[in-house]
């Protein structure tokens, strides 16, 4: 009876517990097949959840080592109404929301236009497209920082100066837009990549259909296209949303999160309480805080989109 | 109205030559069925007509009106897919309406147009329904329906049955002939399956590697098929062939000796015939009969027995393969020795190129 109350509350409990005496239970070897990596999966997840769980609990900062007691929430109320964290707030839905309306809006008419024209090269154009993909975070922020961005040596510089404007320190002036700019070439390739596998999947004779039912190429795109990748789109926002919310070396290798809090978001402000201020609970209480914003985003994502995932076309 | 004339046309991809000089006219009200084998070039002929495809050279002409370039959409040609090609996300009133709300039609107009094609169709229940929520034959009248809306001059139908059920194939063959009465439409239908065919047609187009092998009602072909092909390729059981060499010709008669041994005087006017050339008898299976008295002698083959009716593949002394029909409680054992008589006022003659050698018009006795 032992067994029975483990396995309906942890079905990660070791396969030992499946004994010949219970004939009911060898139904389900599926079951059984999977608890390994179940189990496995769940203690990778729980474990450091537990720990950052307690660390958020106590009184925890490294400069004061051994005064590790128990404080409740106030490591939360602490992060909460640190000055950093409504700009942080802030700017992660500006980063998240602007860099998924770039890749998608971008990534469709790209991918639609790649596909409608033949030229020469196509191929190429491709894989140049999706290359930024493949370039670490931290590269691709120098390269941006040193070679686009940059006030004297950068090529917006040179364009600003050939028509004799006073080049623009972007990073300082526009922290934020440029590290949206930044994120958006390293994320609009995933998009391509998705929406222009997608659209090759689009049956043919749909379209021809729709020629012969009077659809020019706007129409088609409009009736036809669009809907067909909804679907893709819909992974798209999904996968970058939890990728784009913990974005973190582009800001740590351009602006610091500078200046002031301008291009700090959620996952740059935790790290500046734990790491610059060594405050080891506050910035777990900041973790559970954003695995909460991610989650809370994940389920708003599923219900709005996921819709499209489970719905057959 | 419509009629659609053809001149000239030819189509290639790249270097390879797919139509080769298409010459046609097609009638108001007609139902025109293109056949022929896989990969002769029906698809893209109707894939020409549509303009979904560009020609290569050559004219078509609707109405007297030039359209070999115009665009498919100006056309005023419908076309059902083999697919059906509905759009998977639009419900199928809309499918239906796409095109009218393309073209800017009043809503209650559309509706009208649309409640008229369901109403034919007998599709009204599902209208609010997304194709993947239909069947294979509801989908094919969706597809059917959203030709019907437009309206169009021409219907042009690529192998719309292929991919249904055998029951439900025969049913929607009744159906489009039920349709083409009812519509009073001219309609253009492709297909590889002769029974849909020589069911539906009033005008059957033989094709062959991209040409036309014959144009003419279903039993004109059967009964008088211009070449080798034709004959061969209209009914089933095919058509039996027999290697012979002539022997002697008059302008009312033609002396033949088959390879499989008996000599033959047919009714076929011999006058283009030389003597001695190598000529092609052909004899449909119900033209042959079992007979201890007949001239052709044959071992049985495997026999197929359909219920009313049974084939018995016979092979010839020259190894030739024939089929006969027999009635469906004939019995033949394997490997069994028989006669057979041929019917000669059905038999057909072509000549060594494989062109038919027309038949003494009629017999004085
Ligand atoms: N877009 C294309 N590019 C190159 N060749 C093509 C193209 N479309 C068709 N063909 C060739 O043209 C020939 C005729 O094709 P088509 O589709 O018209 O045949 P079909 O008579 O409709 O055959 P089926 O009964 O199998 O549908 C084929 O040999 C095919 O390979
Ligand atoms: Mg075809």
């Amino acid at each position: 009876m032992n067994a029975t109350t483990l396995k309906s509350t942890a079905p990660t409990s070791l396969p030992n517990q499946t004994h010949p005496a219970h004939p009911h239970r060898r139904k389900s070897p599926g079951w059984l097949l999977v608890s390994p990596s179940v189990a496995l999966l769940l203690l990778w997840m729980i474990v450091p959840l537990g720990m950052t769980v307690y660390f958020s609990l106590i009184r925890y900062n490294l400069l004061y080592p051994g005064e590790n007691d128990f404080v409740g929430l106030e490591n939360f109320e602490y992060f909460v109404t640190d000055t950093g964290f409504m700009p942080g707030m802030t700017n992660t839905v500006l980063l998240v929301g602007s860099v998924l309306l770039i890749s998608v809006v971008l990534g469709v008419l790209i991918s639609a236009l790649l596909e409608a024209t033949e030229f020469w090269g196509r191929g190429i154009v491709r894989v140049l497209l999706i290359s930024p993909f493949f370039i670490m975070p931290t590269v691709s922020a120098l390269i941006w920082k040193n070679l686009i961005f940059h006030p004297v040596s950068g090529i917006l510089a040179a364009v600003w100066k050939f028509f004799g404007a006073q080049p623009v320190d972007w990073l300082a002036t526009h922290p934020l837009l440029s590290i949206i700019l930044i994120v958006s070439w390293q994320w609009l390739p995933f998009a391509i990549l998705i929406l222009m596998t997608a659209m090759q999947s689009l049956d043919q004779e749909q379209k021809e259909a729709a020629r012969l039912d009077g659809a020019g190429p706007l129409a088609i795109f409009w009736h036809l296209t669009l809907p067909h990748l909804a679907r893709p789109i819909a992974v798209v926002v999904m996968i970058e949303t939890i990728f784009l919310l913990s974005v973190f070396a582009e800001i740590f290798t351009t602006t610091n999160g500078g200046p002031g809090f301008a291009s700090t978001n959620l996952a740059y402000l935790i790290y500046t309480q734990a790491l610059l201020q060594f405050d080891v609970g506050m910035a777990s209480a900041g973790g559970l805080i954003a695995v909460v914003i991610a989650n809370i985003a994940a389920i708003i994502l599923v219900r709005m989109l996921g819709k499209n995932l489970t719905d057959k076309a | 109205m419509a009629t659609l004339k053809i001149r000239n046309l030819r189509k290639g991809f790249d270097t390879i030559e797919i139509i080769k000089g298409i010459d046609l006219d097609i009638h108001d009200r007609e139902f025109v069925v293109f056949v022929g084998p896989s990969g002769c070039g029906k698809s893209t002929l109707l894939r020409l007509i549509a303009g979904l495809e560009d020609v290569t050279s050559g004219t078509l002409e609707l109405d007297g009106r030039d359209i070999t370039e115009i665009s498919p959409a100006k056309r005023d040609l419908a076309m059902v897919f083999q697919t059906y090609a509905l759009y998977p996300h639009m419900t199928v009133r809309k499918n239906m309406s796409f095109a009218l709300d393309l073209a800017g039609i009043a809503k209650r107009e559309v509706d009208r147009k649309v409640e008229e094609a369901a109403r034919i169709l007998e599709l009204g229940h599902l209208l609010d329904r997304k194709p993947r929520q239909l069947s294979g034959g509801q989908r094919q009248r969706v597809a059917i329906g959203r030709a019907i809306v437009r309206h169009p001059k021409i219907f042009l139908f690529d192998e719309p049955l292929s991919n249904l059920d055998a029951a439900l194939r025969v049913q929607m063959r009744l159906e489009l002939a039920r349709l083409h009465q009812e519509l009073k439409a001219t309609m253009i239908y492709v297909t590889h399956d002769q029974v849909e065919a020589m069911t539906l047609a009033t005008k059957v187009v033989v094709l062959n590697a991209g040409r036309i092998e014959q144009i003419g009602s279903p039993l004109e072909l059967y009964h008088q098929p211009a070449n080798l092909f034709v004959a061969g390729f209209l009914g089933t059981p095919k058509m039996g062939f027999l290697k012979a060499r002539v022997v002697q010709t008059s302008s009312t008669a033609t002396d033949i000796e088959l390879a499989a041994g008996p000599r033959l005087r047919l009714p076929f006017e011999g006058s283009q015939l030389a003597v001695g050339s190598e000529v092609t008898l052909g004899i449909r299976p119900e033209h042959l009969v079992i007979d201890p008295n007949g001239q052709l002698p044959v071992t049985t083959d495997v026999t197929e027995r359909l219920g009313s009716d049974t084939y018995c593949h016979m092979v010839t002394a020259s190894d030739e393969p024939l089929t006969v029909r027999v009635p469906g409680d004939f019995a033949a054992a394997y490997g069994e020795s028989l006669k057979l008589a041929l019917d000669i006022s059905h038999c057909h003659l072509f000549d060594t190129r494989g062109y038919a050698v027309s038949r003494v018009l009629q017999q004085a006795a």
